[in-house]
Formats: C-alpha cells, sequence, structure tokens
C-alpha cells in the first residue's frame, strides 16, 4: 500500500514537470489562443485532413506566424480568416460560407434527407393501399391441412 | 415490387458516378481564388545579383510566367527540362519564384540542371508564397500585361499542360 501511494506519488510529480515543461512558447497566452481558436476552423492545404492548428507541415507554421503577426498588429478574426480566403479560397475553411458554388455542399444532405423521407412515404402509402385478397377454396383446405399437421405433431411430441 | 428493387441498383449507378468522376479529379488541385485578380505585389531580391531586386510591376505591359520552385522540392526537377526547353523558345519572360530556399543551394541546383529563368526573385521567409497561395511547389502563374493572373498551376508544368494550356493563353493574351 505504502508503495502504490510512492508511485502514485512520483507519476503525480512527474505529470506536474511534464507539464512545465510542455507549456508553449509563446510569449503571449492571449495571442496563442486566439491563433489556435482561428487555425482550428482552417484546413491545412499540405494535408488535408488536418487542421492548421494540428499540422505540422512547413506551410501550417508559416500561416500560423502570420496569423499570430496579425492578430499582435490588431487585426479582427474576420480580417484574418478574410486575409486566407483571398489567398487559399473557401476550401481552406471548414465552414465554408452558403453561396452559388457552395449550395451543393450545404443544400445536398437535406436533399438527399427529403428524397429519403419521400421514398418511404410513397412506400409506406403503397403498402397500406395493398389490401389482403381473400383466400379461394383450394387455399383454405391447404391451410387447414397444414394446421393439422402440425398440431398432430406437437401432439406426438 | 420488381421496381422497388430498381430503387437501390439506380441509387448504386448514381453512387458510381460520382466515385469515377472522384478518381479522375485531383484532390490537390483547389481552384485558385486568385485568377483574375491582380497579382500580389512584392519587392524581392534577386538572386545573385548584389542589391538588385524584383516585382511584379517591373512586368508591366508584359505577358509573363512566375513559376514557383525551390532546390529541396523534388517535383520541381520533373518540369524543369519543359521549362528550360520553353525558355530556349523566347516566347515570353520565364521568372522565378525561389520559394523558401538557401541562396546557395539554389545556385547550384540552377547550376546542374540549366537556369531557364530570366530572374529569379528569392522569398527566403516564405512570405510571398502566402501572398500567391502558394501551398505546393512547383506552381505556375501566368500574368498578363495589366498585372493580372489568368492562369494557375498548381504542380509541375508538363509539356502536355504547356502546349495545351498555357502556350494557347499566352498566344491570347499576346494579340
Amino acid at each position: 500500500m505504502k508503495r502504490l501511494t510512492l508511485m502514485c506519488a512520483a507519476l503525480c510529480l512527474a505529470g506536474s514537470v511534464l507539464a512545465g515543461e510542455a507549456r508553449p512558447l509563446a510569449e503571449d497566452p492571449v495571442v496563442e489562443q486566439r491563433m489556435i481558436a482561428i487555425s482550428e476552423e482552417l484546413r491545412c492545404l499540405v494535408c488535408q485532413n488536418e487542421s492548421l492548428a494540428g499540422s505540422h507541415a512547413e506551410l501550417a507554421e508559416d500561416l500560423r506566424r502570420e496569423i499570430r503577426t496579425m492578430i499582435r498588429a490588431g487585426k479582427s478574426d474576420t480580417e484574418i480568416m478574410d486575409f486566407l480566403v483571398a489567398r487559399y479560397g473557401d476550401f481552406v475553411r471548414y465552414r465554408p460560407p452558403l453561396k452559388g458554388t457552395t449550395l451543393l455542399l450545404w443544400g445536398g444532405p437535406f436533399v438527399l434527407l427529403l428524397g429519403g423521407i419521400a421514398g418511404l412515404l410513397l412506400y409506406l402509402r403503397q403498402r397500406n393501399a395493398q389490401t389482403d385478397a381473400p383466400l379461394d377454396e383450394a387455399e383454405r383446405r391447404r391451410v387447414a391441412a397444414l394446421l393439422a399437421d402440425a398440431e398432430k405433431r406437437n401432439v406426438s411430441q | 415490387m420488381k421496381r422497388v428493387l430498381l430503387i437501390p441498383i439506380a441509387l448504386f449507378v448514381v453512387l458510381l458516378g460520382f466515385l469515377a468522376v472522384g478518381l479522375n479529379k485531383d484532390p490537390h488541385s483547389i481552384p485558385s481564388p486568385l485568377i483574375d485578380k491582380p497579382a500580389p505585389a512584392f519587392r524581392l531580391p534577386q538572386l545573385g545579383a548584389d542589391g538588385k531586386t524584383f516585382g511584379p510591376e517591373d512586368m508591366r505591359g508584359k505577358v509573363w510566367i512566375l513559376n514557383v520552385w525551390a532546390s529541396w522540392c523534388v517535383s520541381c526537377r520533373d518540369e524543369h527540362p519543359v521549362l528550360v526547353a520553353f525558355s530556349r523558345t523566347n516566347t515570353v519572360p520565364l521568372v522565378g519564384l525561389d520559394y523558401k530556399d538557401k541562396p546557395d543551394d539554389a545556385n547550384r541546383w540552377l547550376a546542374s540542371f540549366g537556369n531557364p529563368y530570366q530572374i529569379v526573385a528569392v522569398d527566403a521567409d516564405g512570405r510571398v508564397g502566402i501572398d500567391y497561395g502558394v501551398y505546393g511547389v512547383p506552381e505556375t502563374y501566368v500574368i498578363d500585361r495589366n498585372g493580372v493572373i489568368r492562369y494557375k498551376q498548381i504542380g509541375p508544368v508538363t509539356q502536355e499542360v504547356l502546349d495545351q494550356t498555357i502556350l494557347p493563353l499566352i498566344r491570347k493574351l499576346s494579340t
């Protein structure tokens, strides 16, 4: 038990030491925080499935440096976003604005959803409209025979 | 009942169509918002010319090509022979933008592979590259007489791209 406590203490201590080392090197934590908030909304163009905040590509580092400079220069988030969109297009934004070229992107899922609902309604209506055709004499006799057969088997078991 | 079965098949065919189109598209070639916009201004030192600088306004009145390259860029080697051959035809000025490179490496590279550039501007920290929306070297811009970007090639310029896209565009812009 004592050993366990000691180990826990050591682990906690190691954690705090590591946390101290891993702190970002930025001089200004406020700038850094805003930079991260902005760059999480942006796609890294080199490795397209990574955000600008998480990418280690050299271009991403340069762009983060550029964003930091703009933040220090007192630019607003929108101005910074516009700066990047003007150079790299709407593609850099994870949430592109709604306009002509992105209409399908935003509207597509809803069109598909409506199509699915329409298809389902049509199918259900069709199914409800189906009336059960009454059995004819031959079918009725067959049902009776099958039921009797099943009964017999149940009894014998 | 049969008609209902056709629906998944039809959907599958549509999906197949989308996938087929997607396969033939390069996800790295993103339409540049800079097309038909003025080429961003800059003033950069020239490679191997002490004190001399270069900026796009030096080319006013001329149709010209800006080619972003670097000595560390592997696919730049692929397009280099095409550019060297193009420069020999003296069609329009070809300006290089040496992107995030060391001047010594750049000079050595040009000495060993040939220099197709009339002028090479040195973008050591990549700032001008950002203004031009560069994200994958090599990239090539065709700029018209009024300093407007008319075409951007992302990735190496192949003989095919040169013959079928860039040269016809240059001919159109030069008349």
